[in-house]
């Protein structure tokens, strides 16, 4: 399976390096030509327009560019917060633990994507596009921590009653420098993991929101609003260019799993 | 078995075959098909208030006067003849003779009373009933004979009679209660989520110039489909005969395989607009309230705005540049004299330094510095909408100023137009059904009016020209002289025009598509587009192979 980890890794470098010189491969964004609205590709336009006439070449580039790099981003606020939610419980235990994690689970219970769309109708309005994607990228890691945590806590409760805890306890070592000297260190592949794997989820989850029309605000592109011009079968029936913004983002999610998997094989 | 028993017995059965064929084809050819959106909430017609109930009302429901959808003439139905008198609180009818309802129970004066006591029943609270409550008081109703009957309202109405094209009358003494109808269809079968069958009223009153029943077609079938795609393929396949009203993608699509399909009837009484928050309590800085509330700002936003490429672009053409509150679909009430307003980038920024407004490095700046910088909410999820504001957001750059857009879920949206009034701008549609001012655009114009979205439910007028609107309203209301009524409500316009404080922007047409199976369809502008003449609609030979 390393080809295919190494397929993975080469397409995710070349998706990144094109996302990033979007500036230099591909004209605006949001530039509207009005008189060619769903134009087929061209010279011109790469991969035709959309229905406002802007280019799809460079909307698909610059939201591919939104979505890989805030993902991961809304991923590590997750990570992080799972780190010091379920790690902390997992490392205490007792009633510390019980409390954490029946917390955990109500709030794993809420139905998430009604919290987000409320979370996100109480923001101010006026902001620019920028900052209302980077909004709803931190809440998504704010909101994704849950099933993290519980998974970080099974790893801290197993490492806190391990042999090596127990010697650290021994030679003195307590409190906060044995979570954080010993415990942290030894969750780190645990805490990768999660974060590889949440980094797709919270990519998808934008894809929710954008079709639901509730993503990344105009003109900014991402992926989520790409894939709402496939809402309408029969409005893309014979331009299959159209179907290139779903192709890329399933094979850029396949490619992180490609890449985790690898990660978890045996040696 | 011998060789000439097994020819018989298949003899026999190739019969057979070949007469359920006939029969089913037979069947099919007297079905009319259609597809509803969602299942109706009632059957009740003085409760309907969404599409799919009124559908069932309008095919189900009989009506005193009917609005002739074509010419938009009112024209007898039940009622024979009709006098407004009294100011315009009392409407005397004279019916029809020898009717009965669908079930045979006699139709007479006191079902009309009956009906009209139900609909004004506060403790029914019936949508067709709202347009009728002119004041406090008892609505009187005074049965003559049975035939000839009065009712009275406690304040005059304006338009009054043609009010009546919405109330489908009920038996008073039928067991069946809403379920017995005078209308060309009764319901006989209904299963939730899948389909609503019709079958002809046998006691229909209406027949043809040839002394035939109607209406033509034996049973109407309305299929339950909340699928705009699933409904093109259905039509597509024959499945069903028509589409009502058709977006304007589909509209495309359909013309590219079959332009005999599909129907642009041209501008519908709908409109697209865009209106300022000026609510003074609202929680917004003073300098965006002094923005909003200054007629030089909003004419300035409106000519920076490219109508023209809002109709061509977010709606394919399918749509107009619109003028004011009416549009060229009204025959009457639409004032000929306002044009729209022209995409004039120059003039716009001329108005806006007039105003005190000035241009730095390519921002808009007002006279205390601040930069011009506002959002827009609009519905998520309605694609021409969201098109739109992408297109203002290009338009109104080209003036320096920086449009933010938000899409909202619609209760959020809802809540922030109504309660908190926490909004800058908003981009929304009216679904206009009426051609009477009197009944559609009362509570938008009223400065009392919950709709008078930009500053609702004023105790006295904000502004002069509100104050006049409001005279003006109250004046055409309250007048019987159609001239006079006109006269005022075109006033109405050239100030809603001169103030903009809905900034109009277009008309959408009224598209749809129609199986060629389906014969004497002329569809309108009007609602119900395609089946306003149900009773006269028929069905070709043509046997929809997939029914």
């Amino acid at each position: 399976m390393k080809w295919a980890r190494l397929f993975g890794i080469g397409f995710l470098i070349v998706v990144t390096f094109a996302c990033v010189f979007a500036n230099f491969v591909a004209p605006s964004y949001a530039h509207q030509f009005r008189d060619e609205p769903d134009a087929a590709p061209s010279r011109q336009h790469l991969l035709g327009t959309d229905d406002l006439g802007r280019d799809r070449f460079a909307r698909v580039l610059y939201g591919t560019r939104v979505s890989l790099l805030l993902a991961p981003a809304a991923a590590l606020v997750s990570s992080l917060l799972a780190v010091l939610i379920g790690g902390t419980a997992g490392f205490l235990g007792g009633w510390v633990e019980r409390s954490v994690m029946a917390a955990t689970d109500l709030f794993l219970s809420l139905p998430w994507l009604f919290l987000l769309i409320t979370v996100r109708a109480l923001l101010p309005l006026n902001v620019s596009p920028i900052t209302s994607v980077a909004i709803t990228f931190a809440l998504l890691g704010c909101l994704g921590w849950a099933a993290a945590a519980r998974v970080i806590c099974a790893d801290a409760r197993s490492l806190a009653h391990s042999d090596f805890i127990l010697l650290a306890r021994a030679s003195g070592s307590s409190g906060l420098r044995l979570l954080w000297r010993q415990v942290v260190p030894n969750l780190r592949p645990i805490v990768f993991a999660q974060f590889w794997i949440s980094i797709p989820v919270f990519i998808l989850t934008e894809a929710n929101l954008g079709v639901l029309g509730l993503g990344v605000a105009e003109p900014l592109p991402s992926w989520g609003s790409l894939l709402r011009e496939l809402q309408s079968y029969s409005a893309i029936t014979g331009q299959p260019w159209q179907f290139v913004p779903l192709i890329l983002f399933v094979v850029v999610v396949s490619c992180f799993h490609l890449v985790l998997l690898e990660q978890e094989s045996p040696a | 078995m011998s060789r000439n028993s097994v020819l018989r017995i298949f003899a026999v059965f190739a019969l057979g075959w070949a007469l359920a064929s006939a029969f089913a084809a037979a069947q099919s050819n007297q079905q009319l098909r259609f597809c509803l959106h969602s299942d109706p909430k009632t059957f009740n017609p003085l409760l309907a208030e969404e599409d799919s109930s009124e559908t069932i009302r309008y095919l189900t429901g009989g009506v005193l006067m009917r609005l002739n959808r074509l010419t938009q003439d009112l024209e007898p139905e039940l009622a024979t003849a009709w006098r407004v008198s009294d100011g315009g609180k009392t409407i005397t009818f004279k019916l029809r003779s020898g009717l009965s309802f669908s079930d045979g129970t006699p139709f007479t004066a006191d079902d009309v009373a009956y009906t009209i006591q139900q609909m004004m029943d506060p403790n029914l609270h019936s949508p067709t009933g709202d347009a009728f409550r002119s004041g406090d008081g008892k609505v009187q109703t005074r049965v003559f004979d049975a035939e000839r009957l009065s009712v009275t309202f406690p304040a005059p109405i304006a338009g009054l009679d043609k009010l009546f094209d919405q109330v489908a009358i009920m038996s008073a003494k039928s067991p069946k209660k809403e379920m017995a109808v005078l209308g060309p269809y009764a319901v006989v079968d209904y299963k939730a989520g899948n389909y609503v069958l019709l079958e002809k009223n046998p006691n229909y009153w209406r027949h043809d110039s040839t002394g035939k029943q109607l209406p033509y077609i034996q049973t109407v079938r309305l299929d339950i489909q909340s699928n705009r795609d699933n409904e093109m393929l259905k039509l597509v396949h024959g499945e069903i005969d028509f589409i009502n009203s058709l977006d304007a993608e589909y509209f495309d699509k359909l013309s590219q395989q079959n332009p005999s399909l599909v129907h642009d009837s041209g501008v519908s009484l709908d409109s697209e607009q865009l209106w300022f928050n000026q609510v003074p309590t609202s929680p917004l800085p003073d300098y965006k309230k002094a923005w909003f509330r200054s007629t030089a700002f909003r004419r300035a936003i409106s000519e920076a705005i490219n109508r023209e490429d809002l109709a061509r672009v977010a709606f394919r053409g399918h749509a107009r540049p619109a003028v004011g509150p009416l549009s060229p679909a009204n025959k009457f009430w639409f004032n000929t004299k306002l044009q729209p307003h022209l995409f004039d980038q120059k003039s716009s920024l001329s108005r806006l330094t007039q105003d005190g407004f000035h241009m730095q490095d390519g921002v808009l700046k007002d006279r205390d510095g601040h930069a011009v910088e506002f959002s827009l909410i609009t519905n998520a999820g309605n694609k021409y909408r969201e098109r739109m504001a992408a297109m203002i957001q290009q338009d109104l750059s080209g003036v320096g100023v920086k449009l933010n857009v938000v899409t909202l879920d619609f209760p959020s949206l809802i809540e922030r137009i109504t309660r908190s009034f926490d909004y800058e701008a908003c981009l929304l549609g009216l679904i206009n059904n009426d051609l009477d001012p009197n009944s559609s655009q009362m509570n938008v114009w009223l400065s009392s009016g919950e709709n008078h979205q930009w500053n609702p439910s004023q105790k006295t007028p904000a502004t002069p020209w509100e104050a006049e609107i409001d005279k003006l309203m109250h004046e055409q209301a309250t007048s019987l002289d159609a001239r006079k009524r006109k006269a005022a409500f075109d006033r109405v316009q050239e100030i809603a025009w001169e103030q903009e404080p809905f900034i109009y922007l277009v008309n959408r047409n009224a598209l749809a598509a129609v199986s060629p199976n389906a014969r004497n369809v002329h569809p309108v502008v009007l609602r119900p587009q395609v089946y306003w003449n149900i009773d006269e609609i028929s069905l070709g030979n043509e046997v929809a192979k997939n029914r």
